[in-house]
C-alpha cells in the first residue's frame, strides 16, 4: 500500500521535474539565441532567406483564408444586423474583429501550422543527420548560424503577415456587403472609421501579432532544436510546435486581450 | 536553390504589401479622433445625473466632434456627477455655453451636447460650464409620465 503511494507520488514528482526542466531550458536557450542574434543582422541574407520561406510561402494561405473569413463575417453579420435595421454598422463589425482579434489569432494559428511546423521538421532533421553536430566541430554555433536567422525570419514576418490578414479580411467584408447585396458604400467606411481607433484597435492588434510572432517561432526552433534525433522524434517535434504554439497563442490572446481592452 | 536576388525581390515584395496592410489599415480603416491632452483645453461641467456616460465618449456642437470627456467625478460636497471635458483649441465656445447629455438614436452611445451662448468672452481652461441638463433617464420619464396619468384620473373622478 504504502510503496503504492511511494510510486505514484514518484510518478508525479518525475512528471513536474520534466516539465520544469524543460521549461527552464527553453529559457536558456532563448536568451543564447536572443544573446546570439548579432549573427542573424549582420549577416542579413541569413534572415532574408528564413523571411521569404515564413513570410512570402505563407502569404497564399494567409490571402486566400482571410478573404474567406471577411466574406463570412460581412455575410453572418449582415444577417443579424439588418434585423436591427443598422445595416450600416457591417463595416464596423468586420473591421473591429479582425483587427482586434481575428486578424492577429487566425493568422498566428495558420502560421504555426504553415511555417512553424516546417522550421521545427527542418532543424530537427538537421539534429538527427548530425548538421548541427558538424557544425560545432567547425567552431560555427548552430544557435547563431541555423537557429537565430530562423527566429528572427518568423518574428519579422508575422505581424505583416498579420496586417495583410485584416486588410485583406476587410477588403472580404467589403465585397460581399457593398457590391454583392447593396449596402450603401460611404456609411459603410465612415461607421468603420468612426469606430476604429488607430492606437485602440490597430496597434494594439500589431502588438498582439507581434508577441504571437516570438511565440510561435521560439516554440517552433526550441522544438526543433530538442527533438529526439529520429524519424520519430522529429515527427512528435512537428506535431508538438503545432499543438503548443496553438494553445499558446489562444491563452496570450486571453491574457493581452484582458490588458488592452479592459473595460475601454 | 533560388538566386539571391529572386529572394530578395520576392521578400522586398513581402514587406511592402505588409506596410500597405498597416498603410490601409492606418488610413482608411482606422482614424484618430482623440485629441492629445496638449492640444485642447478642458472645461468641467457639474450635472445632477450624467446616465450611461462613459470616458472618452465625444463632446459635440451642432452634431459635430469638437472634443471628448476625459475624466468623470462624483462630488462628494454637492453630491453631483463633474465631468471633465477635452475641447479641441480649434473650437472656442462663449462663457455661458450650456451642456446637455444626449443620445445618439434610440440605442446609440450618450455624449455631451455643447450648445453655444452669447456671451463676448470665450471659454478658458479650467473654466465650469453652469447651465447643464442632465441624462434622461428612462425610469424616471416612465415614472412621471404614470404619475401624471393617475394624478389626471385623480381629477376627472372629483
Amino acid at each position: 500500500m504504502l510503496a503504492r503511494v511511494a510510486s505514484l507520488l514518484e510518478a508525479l514528482g518525475a512528471r513536474v521535474n520534466g516539465v520544469v526542466a524543460r521549461l527552464g531550458f527553453a529559457s536558456r536557450f532563448f536568451f543564447a539565441l536572443l544573446r546570439l542574434s548579432g549573427t542573424s543582422f549582420r549577416r542579413f541574407h541569413l534572415t532574408v532567406r528564413e523571411i521569404y520561406f515564413a513570410g512570402v510561402l505563407s502569404l497564399i494561405i494567409i490571402a486566400v483564408s482571410a478573404l474567406f473569413v471577411g466574406m463570412v463575417l460581412g455575410l453572418q453579420g449582415y444577417d443579424t444586423l439588418v434585423r436591427y435595421g443598422s445595416a450600416e454598422a457591417v463595416g464596423t463589425l468586420v473591421a473591429l474583429s479582425l483587427t482586434r482579434e481575428l486578424g492577429p489569432v487566425v493568422a498566428a494559428l495558420l502560421f504555426a501550422s504553415r511555417a512553424g511546423s516546417a522550421i521545427t521538421a527542418e532543424i530537427g532533421l538537421m539534429k538527427a543527420t548530425e548538421q548541427l553536430a558538424a557544425m560545432e566541430m567547425m567552431a560555427v554555433d548552430p544557435i547563431a548560424r541555423v537557429v537565430g536567422p530562423r527566429f528572427w525570419g518568423g518574428v519579422i514576418a508575422m505581424p505583416l503577415l498579420a496586417a495583410l490578414f485584416s486588410a485583406i479580411g476587410i477588403f472580404g467584408g467589403y465585397l460581399v456587403t457593398v457590391p454583392l447585396i447593396g449596402v450603401d458604400e460611404g456609411a459603410f467606411w465612415s461607421q468603420m472609421r468612426g469606430a476604429v481607433d488607430l492606437h485602440d484597435d490597430v496597434v494594439n492588434g500589431i502588438i498582439k501579432s507581434a508577441v504571437f510572432g516570438v511565440a510561435v517561432t521560439w516554440i517552433a526552433v526550441f522544438e526543433g532544436y530538442d527533438a529526439a534525433p529520429t524519424a520519430e522524434g522529429v515527427s512528435r517535434a512537428t506535431t508538438r510546435t503545432v499543438v503548443t504554439s496553438s494553445l499558446a497563442i489562444l491563452a496570450l490572446d486571453f491574457v493581452l486581450t484582458a490588458f488592452m481592452f479592459r473595460g475601454a | 536553390m533560388m538566386s539571391r536576388k529572386m529572394l530578395d525581390l520576392w521578400v522586398g515584395f513581402f514587406v511592402a504589401v505588409g506596410f500597405a496592410a498597416v498603410m490601409f489599415l492606418a488610413l482608411k480603416v482606422a482614424s484618430t479622433a482623440t485629441f492629445a491632452a496638449a492640444e485642447g483645453y478642458e472645461v468641467k461641467a457639474k450635472f445632477d445625473n450624467i446616465g450611461g456616460l462613459k470616458v472618452r465618449a465625444p463632446v459635440k456642437s451642432a452634431g459635430v466632434v469638437v472634443g471628448r470627456v476625459a475624466e468623470i467625478r462624483f462630488d462628494n460636497q454637492s453630491f453631483e456627477a463633474v465631468v471633465t471635458m477635452n475641447i479641441d483649441k480649434r473650437y472656442q465656445f462663449p462663457k455661458d455655453t450650456s451642456a446637455k447629455i444626449l443620445t445618439s438614436g434610440l440605442l446609440g452611445e450618450q455624449y455631451v451636447g455643447l450648445s453655444a451662448g452669447g456671451d463676448t468672452v470665450n471659454l478658458k481652461d479650467g473654466d465650469t460650464l453652469k447651465l447643464t441638463q442632465s441624462a434622461i433617464v428612462l425610469e424616471n420619464l416612465i415614472g412621471q409620465f404614470l404619475f401624471n396619468k393617475a394624478a389626471e384620473g385623480g381629477d376627472k373622478k372629483q
